[in-house]
């Protein structure tokens, strides 16, 4: 069997196994595992809301797939893309009602904003990683709780007390009555559009540009790197505040499209947890991170279907992620099946 | 309120938030002293928590007073168990132990909340009715001051998380048992030839973890929380960690730190009703743990060093 393919079976055993053991979890509690799929179903693809507001759900499960997967490709852990998401939130909806601008320089503003908000979140750990090789991983992790209750407290600040801010305007807003009427009124925003666009960015930023080669080049290894004269520590840093970037426009969707504002978190939102599922997944290659956000924001989105049609808890849904990451991440050994079986089918030739 | 009232009533309850986490991050050092990262530890002690709940409300009428140790038995066989996911993945499967923690986590709060559901038909329990009481140690009690500081209106708990930390460092650096733990987490190669199975000594460490990770949530659930629910336990686990790294990798280093941060998490729910600290923003406390762990790590607090081997797999015969 070529290596390329698989590469391409892990994943797929991957989601196959997950689901399996989904179906066994779900007859064990008593329920019908094809009910429970059904519904699952139908609230991905159901009529045309929920296909809308799946399609929302994918939005900021792209960026946050594409922030752990850039991180991963210069070999860097990025688990803090959920601290970043929110202080990009809070940016993105912060300048959507503090300011009153014309679309056309307000939408961009605000996402700047947020790019600026998640790529400062990360350039922390980058720099003490570049610097002092402290280990990325810890360092994000405090970061998001440092977040959280950062941002809680500045909602608090910025709407005197409120468990909420204000609106943003109209002029910062994604939505769109257009994509609002063809989908039956889910909460569809043009952000679609940006995720994809940034698909792309992260695909010509690595694969097409002198920059990104670095990026990539330290990656692999860093020693190397260095003897070919690329300054690794600049590098570490670049992608940690790119990663960031990306994360915190993936809050901007939720603050320009799907809310409208930012509300007091009492946890956290899970989709910078979900987004290394969607990086591990997609291979860290960025088209392979839109398919993985379509599978894992598909899921999150049908899965609230289920307690209504199924009486199934959505729990499930998160178990069966978890699952997936679970075998996604011990691929190891189902290469090793593979290769056995592959060669029991030789020797029968 | 004078000063050493404010002591009275702040350090009690400093060790009553710390007890879960001084729990907690002593199987932290365990795993990460044998070469295995443990991010999983918040979703292990969800799981503790959970078990410990349902196992209290399913026997309090019958059990008694015993109900909430017999339920702390029981989050600790829960936590080993659910733990093996993680030890199968990383040590076996050589999965990257931080996304197999990652996954431990999110199963954790899937699973635990899936249950609560299924069980009593929404997302949060009743509250407990046997929960873990105070009580004041004869004799010690009677000392001025101290007495009334560290020995009354104790938990037993808490008494048990301390003992437990010292007897942790006892196996650590004390034993044979300890001094191979501690060598397959810095050269698993070298203690391979010195005839030191390291992968069984993975599993037990990750299994030491999942018990005390366990113990940990179940005595946040049953002494703090008093119920079970999503949102129940949120960021204990993580902070645990910090804990761990904040104390060096070290059982009593850990135990200072996670008293330390008991105490930060005590003045943030207390802190309103003392002067001064009630000037201090709620933010600045709660973030503090989280701060102070950051700063550990980048030297300014001395240099955190993680055992040398600790998040990559032992694959043998490769250099």
């Amino acid at each position: 069997m070529s290596k390329h393919m698989t590469n391409i079976l892990v994943p797929l055993i991957s989601i196959l196994l997950g689901l399996i053991v989904g179906a066994i979890v779900m007859s064990l509690s008593g329920f019908s595992p094809i009910d429970g799929y059904i519904a699952l179903w139908n609230g991905v693809f159901g009529d045309s809301y929920n296909l809308g507001e799946t399609i929302r759900q994918i939005t900021p499960y792209i960026f946050a797939g594409l922030a752990v997967a850039f991180a991963f490709r210069t070999g860097l852990f990025n688990i803090g893309v959920e601290g970043q998401l929110i202080v990009g939130w809070l940016a993105a909806a912060y300048v959507g009602y503090a300011f009153d601008l014309p679309k056309i320089i307000h939408i961009p503003l605000a996402l700047l904003a947020a790019a600026v908000a998640g790529g400062l979140w990360a350039f922390v750990p980058g720099l003490l990683k570049a610097k002092l090789q402290v280990h990325e991983v810890i360092v994000t992790i405090m970061m998001n709780y440092i977040a959280l209750h950062v941002v809680n407290a500045s909602i608090a600040t910025l709407s005197d007390g409120a468990e909420k801010t204000e609106k943003i305007h109209e002029s910062a807003s994604l939505r769109s009555p257009f994509l609002e009427s063809i989908t039956d009124y889910s909460r569809l925003h043009w952000g679609i559009i940006v995720a994809i666009i940034a698909v792309f960015v992260m695909w010509f930023l690595l694969e097409k540009t002198t920059r990104g080669f670095e990026l990539k080049a330290v990656g692999f290894n860093q020693d190397a790197s260095e003897y070919a004269g690329m300054n690794v520590g600049k590098n570490i840093i670049l992608a940690m505040v790119i990663s960031g970037i990306f994360a915190g426009l993936g809050g901007a969707m939720e603050a320009l499209g799907t809310f409208g504002n930012i509300s007091k978190l009492t946890g956290f939102t899970g989709i910078g947890f979900d987004g290394i599922a969607v990086a591990l997944l997609g291979a860290n290659q960025p088209f392979g991170v839109l398919l993985g956000a379509i599978l894992f924001g598909s899921l999150k989105n049908g899965g609230l279907n289920m307690p209504n049609e199924a009486g199934i808890p959505m729990e499930i849904v998160s178990i069966v992620t978890a699952l997936i990451i679970f075998f996604v991440a011990s691929g190891y050994i189902i290469r090793v099946t593979l290769e056995r079986l592959s060669k029991k089918k030789k020797e029968e030739k | 309120m004078s000063f050493l009232e404010v002591l009275y009533f702040i350090i009690p309850s400093a060790i009553f938030y710390a007890a879960p986490l001084i729990m907690t991050a002593i199987g932290g050092v365990f795993t990460e002293r044998s070469g295995v990262v443990n991010i999983g530890l918040e979703g292990v002690m969800i799981m503790g928590a959970f078990s410990s709940i349902v196992f209290n409300l399913t026997f309090a009428d019958s059990l008694g007073a015993w109900t909430p140790w017999i339920a702390l038995l029981v989050a600790m066989l829960t936590g080993i168990v659910f733990s093996l996911f993680l030890a199968v993945a990383a040590v076996s499967f050589r999965a990257d132990q931080t996304v197999a923690g990652v996954a431990l986590n999110m199963l954790g709060l899937a699973v635990a909340v899936f249950a609560v559901k299924m069980l009593y038909d929404k997302g949060q329990t009743d509250s407990i009715s046997e929960r873990f009481s105070r009580f004041d140690i004869p004799g010690l009690k009677s000392i001025p001051i101290l007495g009334e500081m560290f020995f009354t209106d104790v938990y037993a708990t808490s008494i048990l998380a301390i003992m437990i930390a010292f007897v942790a460092w006892f196996i650590i650096y004390k034993t044979p048992f300890g001094l191979r733990l501690r060598a397959v987490g810095e050269h698993p190669m070298a203690a391979d030839t010195m005839g030191v199975n390291v992968t069984k000594m993975r599993y037990i460490a990750v299994m030491i973890s999942g018990a005390l990770g366990g113990i940990g949530g179940a005595i946040y659930a049953q002494a703090i929380a008093g119920n079970f629910s999503q949102s129940t336990i949120s960021g204990q686990g993580f902070i645990a960690i910090a804990a761990m790294i904040f104390g060096k990798w070290h059982p009593l280093g850990a135990m200072g730190a996670a008293l330390f941060f008991g105490f930060a998490q005590s003045l943030s729910i207390v802190g309103a009703s003392i002067p001064v600290i009630k000037d201090v923003p709620e933010v600045i406390l709660l973030i503090l743990p989280y701060v102070l762990t950051i700063l550990a790590l980048a030297g300014f607090i001395g240099k955190a060093r993680a055992p040398r081997a600790s998040g990559t797999p032992y694959i043998k015969g490769k250099r």
